[in-house]
């Protein structure tokens, strides 16, 4: 395992650890490019994931102070919580559910598929599904994806049979148990799936990919990575002609310490990597680091996502066995018929009753609210997610009071639905529900979106400067060696969960690193 | 079908002794509570009157007929806890209860804790859930009762997996009536 000085300045400093960053750390690795990845938090595995919501949520979540506004329910329930994400080596892929879906060509090109869409500031991506098809390839084979490579699906669990029967009498055709980075049978090292549930408190058999314990091991094997963990970067520095040329980070004990770096590649998730290009202002970037354009934080996305659950006479005890355990896809196509653009999937999901109580309607209480909780092991649930239109509003922005344990301006997450959405949303709901009743549903409760779990757009990719912050190979326009490497380059969400697309993103974007530091460009 | 017997007894007889911080919400570890009523008396700070009418409270937020008042109160020990080392927030109970009692003189001429009918008492509440206080059982309550271990089976959630090898065997696809 390498160990790098924090004066070599030959070094590419990658910032976060989950699926763009960690995927990136390996890949340049691989190529024999020295790299330290800074994450800011600890460092956690199988062997010390819990199945215990709570105590998992206090061991892994990123919990530093966080605002929010706009009209989302979640600024109202949970005002400090904005997204439902990891702070620890491997970041949101520690708690992700392994959903592994490739994007739709028309969503690459929604500008252009779905029009001016009045309010949203929607642009097509600078690449396309030819371009991203082999990169998506090489992204299935490293995560261990099912129904590709020739690796089977996984079986369903109750959760899904009572979905599949739902879907089968409301003529749906394209079901099925998922393309899953789970292994299904042993695979690189790593067992097969027990079955445990708790996807979102961390695998505990190791099955599911993460790149906390599979990718960056793989790097750090090589010699050429070091993965520093409890490091939280506080700011991104430049040199005079404003090119990069390290940062500083704080250690667990709030000591400030800064490392040297030939490149910046910033990884936080699409909440923490535009606050930080935003505290990195300086007399140079006076807007912040590479926001000449001024669309640094801007059109943040978060899918339209919200549950519903469907309560029978006989019990389905759908926590048992894998979290998301079945797709519908036949409602993620562009269909205006519908009143909206874009679509939607509907997976499977579960959450244990302490969660359920959380977020099957928060705030809520009384006897109603009782009487869904006592028909907790007769529910089964699933997750809607679609497309959500990009608005330049929906943003974040640096608090201009609040300051984090280290001193720095905390962030603020602004939301509010675009009526696109909505009419989405509502749309899923309708679907949900026939589905279920049409399986002998006795109730069914509309649940609302959860803390973001996809966090996109917030650094987005452009064709034209002036219309984002990166070109197409997530290198910002305005400093050459500083790069965009998580879901906040996303021009738009598409309906597929987006781990799949950023892993895919970072392994063609360490080619072209490779490539500009060997041609000296950078 | 593996079907779970919800009202056979916990093996478990009590959580682990410790503090969970959620959301912003802390629940303290249990305390011993006896039978008929005695653990009025170990809500010392409190005095049992208003431990009673906060215990009562508890259970119309999240009325569960099955599950006995000790795991209510058990989550009133936190409020105990937090009023015996915070004065303001003791003297904000106390005047938050006197509110609420008063709410419910008015409305239906006795105490909160003695309005014989559930809808008269969440009719109380209602007029009363911008209370601070209000909102701190409650929030205590939907964390603090559903993590509960003791409660889990009484509600066919078995919690953790992984030591029994998950659900591979155990039935995670057994369903049998579809």
């Amino acid at each position: 395992m390498a160990k790098f000085s924090k004066n070599d300045d030959s070094l590419v400093v990658i910032i976060g650890s989950g699926a763009g960053g960690g995927t990136l750390g390996m890949e340049l690795a691989m190529k024999g490019i020295k790299t330290v990845i800074l994450e800011a938090g600890g460092r956690h595995g199988p062997q010390d994931f819990v199945n215990d919501e709570w105590g998992s949520f206090g061991q892994i979540s990123w919990l530093d102070k966080r605002t929010t506004s706009g009209d989302w329910r979640v600024s109202r329930d949970f005002s400090g919580l904005p997204a439902w994400i990891v702070k620890a080596v491997g970041g949101s892929t520690l708690h992700w559910a392994g959903a592994s879906l490739r994007f739709q060509d028309h969503e690459w090109k929604a500008r252009t598929t779905y029009g001016d869409v009045k309010g949203a500031s929607l642009l097509d991506w600078p690449i396309d599904g030819k371009e991203m098809a082999p990169w998506y390839a090489k992204a299935e084979d490293h995560m261990g994806t099912t129904g590709t490579n020739g690796i089977p699906r996984l079986p369903g669990n109750n959760n899904y049979k009572v979905l599949a029967a739902g879907a089968k009498k409301m003529g749906y055709k394209k079901f099925h148990t998922g393309n899953m980075s789970i292994n299904s049978q042993p695979r690189d090292g790593r067992g097969a799936c027990q079955q445990i549930g708790f996807c979102f408190q961390g695998c505990k058999s190791g099955a599911k990919w993460s790149s906390g314990y599979v990718s960056i091991p793989k790097g750090e094997a090589t010699g050429k990575l070091e993965c520093r963990s409890n490091s939280q970067v506080l700011k991104i520095e430049h040199d005079k002609n404003g090119k990069v040329n390290g940062v500083v980070y704080a250690d667990k004990d709030g000591k400030v310490h800064k490392q040297k770096a030939r490149i910046v590649c910033v990884a936080g998730n699409s909440i923490e990597s535009p606050r930080l290009l935003l505290n990195s202002e300086s007399s140079m970037f006076k807007n912040g680091l590479a926001n000449s354009s001024g669309q640094v934080g801007r059109n943040y996305m978060r899918h339209m996502t919200a549950s519903t659950y469907a309560i029978f006479e006989k019990p389905v005890y759908m926590y048992r066995g894998t979290t998301m355990a079945g797709i519908i896809q036949d409602e993620s196509i562009n269909d205006t018929r519908r009143g909206f653009v874009g679509g939607y999937e509907l997976e499977t999901l579960s959450l244990g009753l302490p969660f359920m109580a959380a977020f099957l309607d928060p705030g809520q209480w009384g006897r109603e609210f009782a009487a869904s909780m006592e028909g907790y092991d007769r529910m089964a649930g699933l997750w809607i997610v679609g497309e959500d239109m990009p608005q330049s509003n929906n943003r974040v922005t640096l608090h201009k009071k609040i300051k984090d344990q280290h001193g720095m301006p905390v962030p603020n997450v602004n939301f509010s639905d675009h009526e696109n959405d909505i009419k989405m949303r509502n749309h899923a709901w309708k679907q949900s529900i026939a589905l279920y009743e049409s399986v002998g549903a006795n109730k069914t409760i509309k649940t609302p979106p959860y803390p973001s779990t996809h966090n996109l757009g917030t650094n987005r990719m452009s064709a034209k400067a002036s219309d984002g912050v990166v070109n197409k190979y997530g290198q910002t326009w305005d400093v050459k060696n500083l790069f965009v490497s998580d879901g906040s380059q996303f021009t738009t969400g598409a309906a597929e969960n987006p781990t799949l697309t950023i892993v895919a993103l970072a392994m063609r974007q360490a080619e072209y690193i490779a490539k500009q530091m060997s041609s000296k460009a950078i | 079908m593996r079907v779970l017997n919800k009202k056979a007894i916990s093996r478990r007889s009590f959580l682990k002794t410790g503090t969970v911080t959620a959301l912003g919400l802390t629940i303290m570890g249990p305390m011993v509570i006896g039978k008929n009523n005695a653990w009025a008396a170990t809500f010392k700070t409190l005095g049992a009157d208003d431990a009673a009418t906060l215990i009562q409270m508890a259970r119309d937020c999240y009325p569960h007929d099955f599950l006995a008042d000790k795991y209510y109160a058990k989550v009133i020990e936190g409020i105990e806890a937090q009023a015996g080392k915070d004065k303001a927030f003791k003297s904000m109970v106390s005047k938050e209860l006197k509110k609420i009692n008063s709410s419910a003189k008015k409305h239906y001429k006795v105490n909160y804790k003695d309005i014989n009918r559930e809808l008269e008492r969440t009719d109380i509440l209602k007029k009363n859930s911008k209370s601070p206080l209000f909102k701190k059982v409650q929030g205590d309550l939907v964390v603090g009762l559903y993590n509960n271990q003791e409660v889990w089976p009484k509600f066919g959630y078995e919690g953790e997996s992984a030591s029994k090898g998950g659900y591979m065997n155990r039935g995670f696809n057994d369903i049998d009536w579809l």
